[in-house]
């Protein structure tokens, strides 16, 4: 019986044999056997185990010194060293991010003196640990013993000793801001030339300054690039603060060594400085987030989160964020790298949505 | 006003003159020379189509115009006056950056990329310049900016962001963003080029609707019906010069030199 002569009506194919036999041997992806996962149990397991050791550890090894802890912790010398972290991780920021859009712009510019001179900037200050650039700058008056401002290589009007200039806090300050500066004007300038060129031409086209299309067409979009590797930079120059600790600013850490030193209950202090440490960080962490949200809003609608990312997919799309990852100069920091190509694959993403 | 009457193109060209004329424009990219003397006025109210094979020089030709490219030699003027110099003496003197930006005011472009601010809505597309650049109060530049879309037939989309729209909508947008700085002269530089096909017809009907208005338009493009339709004049360019130009039927329908046959040969 030839079936190919018989016309197929539309009510054959909904009663056709083989919808139905599908259903009844099951075949349907939805009451498939879902597959098990023996090792996710074993994973579980030896972590329960390893943690509940660290727990004995924390509760029953005597030499944490749990009750010097709490007893130094909120101590007025561990405040006013917290207060000076705060500000120095403030202050070093602010000089950072000014100088580093300076530096960024320079950088950019069609001058080729300001280029290779905010080049050679960059290369010196990320060129060199910042131990050593604190050191040095503490150690200025060796080499320079008297500053004076005057005409270049004429008459001074003022001269001072460099002595009673350069103090331990000018020190902390220019040295972290100055070295913060150079890794701010790479995430600045890679954040500017994320932006498509033809957004310029767009303002130039309708009739904006160059300072107006920076200001209201640029910035704004380079915004979304740079806010997260600069919550990293923010995060990385609390931790940065300690360093100034050599130099002898009474900062957190330089304040718990110097009750240490007098008491010898090391590990209780530097665990009020752990303690401190991640306080701060963690604070800065959610801020960093929350930031990121707002600057992102005009930008993506649906809620893309980084956490709803990693939580909702595991890893990220290689093929995808490397795509992304073009726009950016390969020169942003290191240190910004997770984060900034965590958030390109969450833009991918959202272009796919 | 703009309740009013519907669309102002500032048909007041200051003297009745061309509202566009290029003399001897050369222009080279390195060792590369890719417009080599191109002389071209247009006239008030004209729609004039550029044709022309990839690498003629017809999109730098007009990026020139707007001087999103410099120029190497020659001159343009745009209204009467050159975009980026002005006559002092015997000698054109460079303008500031900040000249500049206000002659390109006159001067409209639609890209083939459509460039629509990413950052921000259709409406604030659309009146950014002309309350943040021209200080036009808002609420004026807003009215304007809705019968702007309207004529493109996006009213009710305002508070859209470009990625919502399809690229015939956003390049629709981007004729209104043009549009509403009332331009003596817009510039499209391959409009339809980036667009799926069943999205060319709508950015073509609305560019013939502002034809036929009377908008001044230089159009760089490579649809050949729209040329047929639409321009008053076409201008066929290759190898950096203009081959050949007169009214469509005149070019597209029975072109006197053989690159122009060559080229047309290839869309029949």
């Amino acid at each position: 019986m030839p079936v190919t002569s018989r016309p197929v009506t539309s009510a054959d194919a909904t009663r056709g044999g083989e919808r139905v036999t599908a259903r009844s041997l099951s075949l349907d992806v939805a009451n498939s056997v879902r597959r098990k996962h023996p090792w996710r149990i074993v994973a579980v397991l030896v972590i329960a185990v390893l943690l509940a050791q660290l727990v004995q550890l924390l509760v029953t090894n005597e030499r944490f010194g749990w009750p010097t802890v709490a007893k130094y912790l909120f101590s007025i010398q561990v405040m006013q060293g917290l207060g000076m972290t705060i500000v120095l991780t403030i202050i070093g920021m602010i000089l950072g991010i000014v100088l580093g859009v300076v530096l960024a712009i320079c950088r950019i510019s069609k001058n080729p003196v300001l280029q290779a001179t905010s080049s050679a900037y960059i290369w010196f200050f990320r060129g060199t640990p910042l131990l050593v650039q604190l050191i040095f700058f503490y150690n200025l008056s060796a080499l320079v013993p008297q500053l004076s401002l005057g005409i270049p290589f004429g008459p001074a009007f003022v001269s001072v000793a460099t002595n009673t200039v350069i103090t331990p806090m000018l020190v902390a300050i220019l040295g972290l801001g100055l070295h913060e500066a150079a890794y701010m004007a790479e995430i600045i300038r890679g954040g500017l030339l994320s932006v498509d060129p033809g957004q310029r031409e767009a303002g130039a086209s309708v009739g904006m300054s160059n300072a107006r299309i920076m200001r209201r067409i640029v910035l704004p979009q380079a915004m979304r690039f740079i806010i997260p590797p600069t919550g990293n930079q923010v995060i990385s120059m609390a931790k940065a603060t300690s360093l100034v600790s050599v130099i002898a600013m009474s900062d957190l850490f330089y304040t718990v060594q110097a009750i240490y030193n007098r008491n010898f209950e090391t590990i209780p202090l530097l665990l009020v400085a752990v303690i401190w440490y991640l306080i701060i960080t963690s604070l800065l962490n959610i801020g960093q987030s929350f930031i990121e949200k707002r600057f992102s809003r005009s930008a993506k609608q649906e809620n893309n989160s980084l956490w709803s990312f990693l939580t909702r997919r595991s890893g990220r799309r290689p093929v995808a964020a490397a795509g992304a990852a073009g726009s950016v100069p390969a020169s942003v920091t290191e240190a910004s790298n997770t984060e900034a190509s965590n958030t390109e694959a969450s833009v991918t993403e959202r272009s796919d949505a | 006003m703009t309740q009013t009457s519907p669309i102002q193109h500032e048909t007041d060209a200051a003297a009745g003159g061309p509202v566009l004329v290029a003399e001897n424009v050369r222009k080279s990219f390195g060792d590369v020379e890719v417009l080599s003397g191109i002389n071209l006025e247009v006239q008030q109210g004209e729609t004039v189509v550029v044709l022309g094979p990839s690498g003629s020089g017809k999109s730098t030709f007009l990026r020139c115009i707007n001087l999103l490219e410099d120029l190497n030699g020659g001159r343009i003027l745009v209204d009467g006056r050159d975009v980026g110099f002005e006559v002092r003496g015997e000698r054109l003197h460079e303008l500031s950056g900040n000249q500049i930006a206000m002659r390109r005011r006159d001067i409209g472009m639609v890209f083939q990329q459509f460039n629509l601010f990413a950052h921000m809505t259709v409406l604030q597309n659309i009146i950014e310049a002309p309350t943040g650049v021209k200080g036009e109060p808002r609420e004026q530049a807003v009215a304007y900016a809705k019968s702007l879309l309207a004529k493109v037939n996006l009213s009710g989309r305002e508070d859209a962001y470009p990625r919502q729209l399809s690229g015939g909508q956003q390049q629709r947008v981007a004729i209104a963003r043009a549009l509403a700085m009332r331009p003596k002269l817009m510039l499209f530089d391959e409009p339809t080029s980036a667009l799926d096909p069943e999205l060319v017809g709508e950015v073509l009907a609305t560019m013939k609707e502002l034809s036929g208005e009377g908008l001044t338009m230089v159009v760089v493009t490579h649809e050949i019906s729209f040329a047929r339709e639409a321009a008053d004049r076409v201008v066929f360019m290759d190898g950096g010069v203009i081959v050949e130009q007169g009214t469509p039927e005149q070019v597209i329908d029975n072109p006197q030199q053989e690159r122009t046959r060559a080229f047309l040969s290839r869309f029949l």
